[in-house]
């Protein structure tokens, strides 16, 4: 059994009910994701476009994050999960570094890596991932690619041609496609990317990686003593929410 | 044809904030500091290869006590850099073999406790008076035909150490800027540049040959090094990954700044003030010239390091 994930661009239309879902399923904390839609914007006024890509782990067969964890916090599962054991986690982000896709976060509450699971947990009892049951256009397909009969595979079957993977130069072997991309939405590259520049927010980067209340003295005594647990207003207080990274800000 | 451009154009309009620099200047410092500890290894044992150890004043204390000082910096900074720093000691207990960090960390743990027993024994055969009734002291000074014997162990051991980073570089699949055969060969001439800078400042006693060997070693090293950032710069071997990266050092601002301020500093001024002073020595240019080479180095790291960073990857 391989499961993948295939996303019908044609069909998504960006009302972010995957995101939120994954959000409240995951516990995923404010300032983290691990499923993001993005928006994009092609042409000129008045002949532009706008797409919608949902972003999340690829789940590779190769997956550079798992060969470069020296602790093995990231593993496979024996159905093709690239799954995550964030108590063996050292906090490294070597995995930050390896993975093509930058799907990798570093929770701001454990201060360990974190990613999207395809949700194994509920696959484990039988269930679907949050983000397939929320989506409203069954733009989400999820399934064992490896069986020819499941949904996913006939998806594949029925679009051949136009399945696509992001950055296959990689040799990471994604197990997660995409239907009705371009290169302007799967390609980084081929986009802008403008600091202050949104429709309901600033396009921008995170000034702290982890938790920015954290400081290198608390790295070592937190876990014996504990420390401040993070609330919402320690996101809202942050100290760049609105400013561009100085460094990281292009 | 302007307008069919501006037609393609594509703008992230909505989207999450994106990681900055992850690995910041903890890493630089890191890098930095193993090439010292290294470097003085590989380049002293290149003098006791080619000179007799009379030529080389203190050599046998001093060079494991530089490394030692510097590879203790580099795991401190490396420990710091961590989220969960006391999990460290997952890397011995629960060891991935694929990741190049867990086989560095072993070989680097290894390398300083054999440096630690070298500097000892150095120490205490150089300094007789010191500590004459301390066990430990005594122990050190019966062992002292150990040196010898893990000496060349301790020189071959350097050379992996100096690399490994290269190979964490290499499993960083996401930058491509680090995904060269060049950053190994840019490693280990790192660990030559500043070894030779390093004991540079320690080698006012040597005989005259022992240093116009340093000062070789620090313009060969130089040059090489040089010549290959300069490749990196202005030719495209690279694909479109590293290209957009290499553009935050090309459109100028600070990257730039600091990116040629290290060729300077690091660089040019070492190697002109080297091949000076193998004609005619000047102890303060020398001393200069391997100061310079220090920071550069550090200045060049830095750069190498963070640009990558800042690629949207996604």
């Amino acid at each position: 059994m391989k499961l993948g994930f295939l996303v019908d661009l044609n069909l998504c239309m960006g009302c972010k009910g995957c995101e939120v879902a994954c959000k409240v399923e995951n516990e995923v904390p404010l300032s983290s994701w691990r499923l993001r839609v993005k928006y994009i914007d092609i042409g000129t006024f008045p002949d532009t476009s706008r797409s919608f890509t949902p972003l999340r782990c690829n789940h590779c067969e190769n997956a550079p994050c798992e060969r470069i964890c020296p602790v093995s916090a990231l593993h496979y599962l024996e159905n093709g999960i690239v799954n995550v054991d964030s108590s063996r986690c050292i906090g490294c982000a070597g995995c930050m570094m390896a993975c093509p896709y930058g799907a990798i976060y570093m929770d701001p509450e454990s201060n360990t890596a974190d990613k999207c699971t395809y949700c194994a947990h509920r696959v484990e009892s039988g269930m679907m991932p949050a983000c397939v049951v929320a989506c409203p256009v069954e733009a989400n397909i999820f399934g064992d690619v490896e069986d020819e009969t499941s949904h996913i595979s006939r998806y594949i079957m029925a679009h051949q041609g136009s399945v696509q993977v992001r950055k296959p130069e990689k040799n990471t072997n994604p197990k997660h496609y995409y239907v009705g991309g371009g290169n302007q939405t799967l390609n980084p590259l081929a986009h802008e990317r403008i600091e202050g520049y949104g429709l309901f927010n600033n396009v921008t980067h995170l000034k702290e990686i982890g938790d920015p209340h954290h400081s290198i003295l608390d790295r070592f005594t937190a876990p014996i003593f504990g420390h401040e647990h993070l609330d919402n207003k320690s996101f809202i207080d942050m100290p760049n929410s609105n400013e561009s990274h100085e460094e990281g800000g292009h | 044809m302007e307008h069919a451009i501006e037609a393609t154009k594509a703008v992230v309009t909505l989207d999450v904030a994106l990681p900055g620099i992850i690995w910041g200047w903890m890493i630089t410092l890191n890098m930095w500091a193993k090439s010292i500890g290294t470097g003085v290894i590989l380049v002293g044992a290149f003098l006791l290869y080619r000179h007799k150890r009379e030529e080389l004043s203190g050599i046998r204390w001093k060079m494991p006590l530089i490394s030692f000082i510097f590879l203790n910096i580099f795991l401190l900074f490396t420990l710091l850099d961590l989220h969960q720093p006391l999990r460290m000691v997952n890397i011995f207990l629960h060891p991935h073999w694929t990741s190049a960090i867990t086989v560095g960390a072993w070989m680097a743990s290894l390398f300083t406790l054999l440096i630690t027993i070298m500097m000892l024994i150095g120490f205490f055969d150089a300094h007789p008076d010191v500590r004459k009734h301390c066990p430990l002291a005594n122990t050190c000074r019966k062992m002292s035909g150990f040196y010898e014997a893990v000496f060349p162990f301790v020189v071959f051991l350097a050379i992996p150490v100096t690399l490994y980073t290269a190979i964490i570089m290499a499993e960083s699949s996401a930058r491509e800027l680090w995904q060269a055969p060049a950053e190994l060969i840019q490693m280990l001439l790192a660990a030559f540049m500043v070894g030779s800078a390093t004991l540079i400042l320690i080698s006012n006693n040597w005989s005259k040959s022992a240093k116009q060997d340093l000062a070789l070693v620090l313009a060969i090293s130089v040059f090489l090094s040089f010549t290959m950032y300069m490749g990196e710069y202005f030719f495209s071997f690279k694909s479109a990954e590293a290209e957009a990266t290499l553009e935050f050092v090309h459109k100028g601002g600070a990257y730039n700044v600091e990116f040629w301020s290290a060729m300077v500093l690091g660089y040019i001024i070492p190697f002109f003030i080297a091949i000076g002073n193998l004609k005619k020595e000047n102890r303060t240019l020398i001393k200069f010239a391997a100061l310079t080479a220090l920071i550069g180095l550090y200045l060049a790291k830095d750069v190498w390091l963070k640009i990558p960073q800042m690629l949207s990857l996604s």
